[in-house]
């Protein structure tokens, strides 16, 4: 078994079609189900999401000493949103538990292995 | 007696081909026992300095591709034991050492190299990087020649062979033949890279091999995966284009129309392969965009002179292909056919609602159709824009000449 990271990631200042609260309701109740099931066959590790970018505190090191300054990582357009860590046996499988998370979401989904130490 | 005439025609050159034509099958068994691409890539390299040691003097082994993969195998024990790793791997491996002269086992054999192939073209791996691995695994291409087929350098090349084989690895990208319902979607990029692949070989006058390396290559999955309409269009396609290859180009290079080409020159016994595959097709009544493609290659080749070519039923088949692939490109090459039926103006009114702007063919159609309407100063402008598009320079005065009216 093999670790993956399936992340979702939210764009600056992307416009997204709101969600009328029946639609909000039934993607919650997918991403409910979904969750169970990963749960079911021990396929869940964590997961989270996060709060706005803005709210993020970077800490770097600068010259010997640690800096810490207000988030987010000013390069990137793209944020991660959220993310769900998963066990699965290869990428296929992790793929199709993406698969179904993308359907519940309705937003892009990256997958990533885990490095795990040669032999392991 | 093999021995005796094996070896007075045994050269380099020809162990060279021998190995090529068999490494695919040996490095995907060694992968599926070995369980890495590079340990079982390396162990098909020592096997080939072994063969070529070897076979010069003792003759070719009664099944050399058998004989690459045992003694592949071997060598590869030989390793995993000289470097005293995996040890579970190796108790396993040695049960299994074998004598490269006997015959190999069979079984699970016959289905590595479909994994083989279905593990390079995974879609998660860019198109780029399919195609390079599909060549290098299972065409035997080196490295160099994979390079030199796309247009960069070695190292460029290796580089994206390693970083795929990365992927694979870090990712865990299966060994396996996809499960049935999973076959219609991982099919797609098997297809489009074989395909790639001959068109790279099409495009490129130097590279003609990998012509040769794609029709092996849609032979071999028509044979692996008989059931599959799509792999058997995709294989009347190749050998129907590749009847025409030799007549298609002029000698400066530049492209020749269907209709300018001299049809005697046409490989018979490949459009008879390929019409035939394009019948079964037919009768199968599954159609998708490669068998659809087929069967107008397949009406073409029909017609001993363009004048006797059925464009209606060549019509029909654009409508069926712009049905499943509804593409700009496609709905070009349908107003042509369109334009041999009803005449130029009914074309040139389909072709003017396309957005192709920035393809050269578009121009070049245009042009034609408004040669065939009289309309020659708005024919030659569209054949000045074409010919700023053209991607070669042979095909730019072939343009600038007007198409030398002989469309």
């Amino acid at each position: 078994m093999a670790q993956y990271l399936l992340s979702v990631h939210s764009v600056d200042g992307e416009i997204r079609e709101p969600m009328s609260d029946e639609e909000m309701q039934q993607s919650w109740k997918q991403i409910q189900v979904l969750e169970e099931e990963m749960k079911s066959v021990d396929a869940l590790v964590f997961s989270g999401r996060l709060t706005e970018p803005d709210t993020a505190t970077v800490v770097r090191p600068s010259g010997g000493e640690v800096l810490t300054t207000d988030g987010p990582f000013a390069e990137s357009k793209e944020h991660l949103g959220g993310f769900y860590i998963i066990e699965a046996k290869d990428l296929d499988a992790a793929l199709a538990w993406a698969t179904k998370t993308v359907v519940a979401i309705n937003r892009p989904i990256e997958v990533r292995p885990f490095w795990s130490p040669p032999g392991a | 007696m093999r021995e005796a005439d094996g070896a007075s025609t045994l050269d380099e050159a020809e162990i060279g081909r021998i190995f090529r034509q068999e490494s695919g099958r040996a490095v995907a068994t060694l992968i599926r026992v070995l369980g890495d691409i590079d340990i079982a890539e390396d162990a098909v390299q020592e096997a080939f300095a072994v063969a070529q040691q070897r076979w010069p003097s003792a003759g070719l082994p009664p099944n050399p591709g058998g004989w690459i993969t045992t003694t592949a195998r071997n060598r590869a024990i030989d390793r995993l034991r000289r470097e005293s790793r995996e040890r579970e791997l190796v108790g396993e491996l040695t049960a299994g050492t074998a004598d490269p002269d006997l015959p190999e086992e069979v079984g699970l054999v016959r289905d590595d190299r479909l994994r083989l192939i279905f593990t390079c073209c995974h879609p998660a791996l860019s198109t780029e990087a399919q195609v390079a691995l599909t060549l290098r695994l299972l065409g035997g291409l080196t490295t160099a020649e994979v390079a030199r087929a796309f247009l960069v350098t070695e190292p460029t090349m290796a580089q994206r062979l390693v970083r795929a084989k990365r992927k694979i690895k870090a990712a865990r990208i299966p060994y396996r033949v996809p499960e049935d319902h999973e076959i219609p979607g991982r099919l797609r990029s098997v297809l489009a890279v074989t395909y790639l692949v001959y068109n790279a070989g099409l495009s490129n006058a130097t590279e003609a091999g990998l012509c040769s390396e794609a029709i092996r290559l849609a032979r071999l999955l028509s044979v692996l995966m008989p059931g599959e309409p799509e792999v058997a269009g995709l294989l009347a396609l190749l050998l129907l284009t590749e009847s025409r290859r030799a007549s298609r180009t002029r000698p400066d290079g530049s492209l020749m129309l269907l209709g300018e080409q001299d049809r005697t020159r046409w490989d018979r016994a490949l459009i008879k392969e390929g019409q035939e595959i394009v019948r079964r097709c037919l009768r199968g009544d599954q159609p998708g965009a490669y068998q659809l493609q087929a069967a107008i290659n397949a009406v073409h080749a029909n017609a001993a002179t363009v004048d006797q070519t059925d464009w209606s039923q060549i019509v029909g088949l654009y409508d069926q292909l712009l049905a499943v692939a509804p593409t700009p490109v496609v709905a070009l090459n349908r107003a042509i056919a369109v334009g041999e039926v009803e005449g130029p103006a009914v074309a040139l009114a389909l072709v003017d609602e396309l957005d192709l702007d920035n393809y050269y063919s578009y121009h070049a159609t245009r042009a034609d159709l408004l040669r065939r309407l009289g309309r020659d100063s708005e024919a030659a402008s569209a054949y000045e824009r074409a010919a700023e598009l053209a991607p070669t320079d042979a095909e730019r005065d072939f343009l600038l000449l007007g198409g030398r009216g002989s469309r």
